[in-house]
């Protein structure tokens, strides 16, 4: 037998369906790659060795006992350390949560186990997920398995680059901003999210709760589907769940592995016109667009005037929220406590713990919230990103009144040097150029590989309108049928 | 001009309660000061007070359930996670001044 860490999760999931593998077997095989390479690649803060080897075991009891398997059982995942683990650390990767095991299974966690997928493990992140290369980690940086010293985009790069470096073959990230999508792009891997309140955000550590986003992140378009399908669906312990059917995302990705386009009509955005983005970047995209043509697909220009104020308006939108979300962590019900010498006030030691348990980017985020949320400037800055939001919000609805989606490179640059954006915090927020519009409306969107520049992925975005999930996989499937998958050298 | 200047920054982490050091000042008042720049050019994008704010995305408003009581999280399990608690509370640090 190949290596089954090579596999894709449908292959997996087929093998361990018909008994040709176990669980258990596919679980340890994985266990070994994590063990032999992530001490380079560092895309995982806890590996729950026992915790994967039981799932395993009772999916391979419940195969033995004849009971119906799903269509990912027995797959190893790993799982964005934002989402809560019950009994299983969970720590956003921020010291402020160092060692907090919670009581409680995240919706998104408890879907993957009755799915009888195998978590191996939580990936590292940008602390509270606010980042794009991993850089801001409490625990240090994940390395991008295509060249271990640049950064494996952010802030889900843990489980990015798990996927890219074979030691799981599915992840679970979540997108606030482009968390899922830039780190699938700059990995060489397929990351989605979803339309806003398509997938739970119970147990989900908030950042932004009007953008929060759960999603599936895979090496193929197909494996994404599939795990986009286990996760999705109303939770009404989630206000903002949307009650409605999931999209049929599966089947989209298999019509478009078809490789017939015939009919789509994808709109190349005017104002994304390449300004900012790096020559190799703008190539493979123009390459792509060929590509989808041949297949059947129509290209329509469309503007999107409003889109040049989206990163604005994000960067006063998800601080605003975060300054509020955060203010749980004051030392009284989980996690770190400072300065507690039983002299001091409540006020004092909340804020020696708060000081010693957050890392700067998060401290900069919460400061300009409060300022971005006081009184005075409240109206010049959230009022006026929040009135942006509903502009940007209506170009998507008159460009998908021409479109089917909307396609774009993933972010403007391919994965990037460690150090090269950390001193100037703006140069950072500038990887989001391209993903922040949609979370702004709430629609989903996928980055797919589509080539390389200089050797390192670019990633395809297709963005889709809200509760229209299904056409961005199919696609994204067509185009990986045109363009392939891509893999890096081996580690 | 500086959208912000040291003094403000200082403001602002007491407000956050953050005891932020001398030299986090330095480095964040320059840092915010040029994020604040760039974030003010929502202004630019012509939105009136014909154009209403939007919250969220989803058309949802009012949420409701039925009253069912439901299983809640056991009281040991929570306090496990504490820093610090003693018959089954949260300890907190003292909140008022002593009384002379």
């Amino acid at each position: 037998m190949t290596d089954v860490t090579s596999l894709t999760a449908a292959q997996i999931a087929g093998l361990v369906a018909s008994g040709e593998a176990s669980a258990a077997e596919v679980t340890r095989a994985h266990l070994d790659r994590i063990a032999a390479v992530d001490d380079r690649v560092h895309a995982f803060l806890h590996v729950d060795t026992q915790g994967a080897v039981q799932a395993a075991e009772a999916v391979d009891r419940r195969r033995a006992a004849g009971e119906e398997l799903g269509p990912l059982a027995g797959v190893p995942i790993a799982v964005k350390d934002v989402l809560t683990t019950r009994g299983v650390p969970t720590t956003a990767a921020s010291k402020i949560l160092e060692g907090w095991r919670p009581p409680y299974d995240s919706t998104v966690v408890e879907r993957l186990r009755a799915a009888g997928t195998v978590m191996l493990g939580k990936t590292n992140m940008d602390e509270f997920a606010m980042g794009s290369s991993t850089e801001y980690s409490a625990y240090g940086p994940t390395n991008n398995p295509w060249d271990l010293g640049r950064i494996p985009g952010g802030s889900g790069g843990g489980s990015a680059a798990a996927l890219a470096a074979y030691e799981a073959p599915l992840a679970i990230g979540t997108d606030t901003g482009g968390s899922i999508r830039q780190p699938g792009a700059v990995t060489g891997t397929v990351g989605a999210k979803p339309t806003y309140g398509g997938t739970s955000r119970y147990g989900l550590i908030a950042f932004s709760s009007s953008l929060d986003t759960p999603g599936p992140c895979a090496r193929t378009v197909e494996d994404t589907a599939l795990l986009h399908s286990v996760i999705a669906g109303h939770d009404p312990r989630d206000s903002t769940s949307i009650p409605q059917p999931v999209p049929d995302v599966v089947a989209a990705a298999r019509l478009g592995a078809t490789g017939d386009l015939t009919g789509v009509r994808l709109g190349i955005v005017s104002e994304f016109n390449g300004e900012g983005a790096e020559p190799g970047v703008m190539a493979a995209f123009r390459e792509s667009i060929e590509a989808l043509t041949k297949l059947g697909a129509e290209v329509v220009e469309v503007s999107c005037p409003n889109f040049q104020y989206a990163l604005p308006a994000y960067y006063l939108i998800a601080p605003s929220e975060a300054s509020s979300n955060l203010a749980r962590f004051d030392g009284v019900r989980y996690g770190l406590r400072a300065g507690d010498d039983g002299q001091r006030s409540l006020e004092e030691v909340m804020s020696m713990t708060r000081e010693a348990g957050f890392g700067a980017e998060v401290k900069r985020r919460i400061i300009i919230g409060t300022y971005a949320l006081s009184s005075g400037y409240y109206d010049a800055y959230y009022g006026q990103a929040q009135k942006v939001r509903t502009l940007i919000t209506r170009d998507f609805e008159s460009a998908f009144e021409r479109v089917d989606v909307l396609v774009s490179p993933t972010t403007p640059f391919v994965a990037f040097p460690f150090g090269s954006r950390t001193a100037d915090p703006y140069q950072m927020y500038l990887s989001d150029l391209y993903t922040i519009p949609t979370n702004l409306y709430g629609g989903p969107a996928i980055s797919v590989p589509c080539g390389l520049s200089e050797g390192l992925p670019v990633g395809f975005q297709i963005m889709a309108p809200t509760m229209a999930d299904d056409r961005m996989y199919r696609v994204g499937a067509a185009l990986e049928s045109a363009v392939g998958t891509f893999t890096p050298p081996a580690l | 001009m500086a959208a912000i200047s040291r003094d403000e920054v200082a403001h602002l982490a007491r407000l956050s309660r953050l005891a932020v050091t001398e030299d986090e000042l330095d480095r964040f008042a320059g840092q915010l000061d040029v994020i604040l720049q760039a974030v003010a050019r929502v202004g630019e994008a012509g939105a009136g007070d014909d154009i209403p704010p939007t919250s969220h995305s989803v058309p949802l408003t009012n949420v409701f359930r039925d009253d069912v009581v439901q299983p809640s999280l056991a009281q040991a399990d929570v306090l496990a996670g504490a820093p610090d608690a003693a018959e089954g509370r949260f300890r907190v640090p003292r909140i008022l001044d002593e009384e002379a």
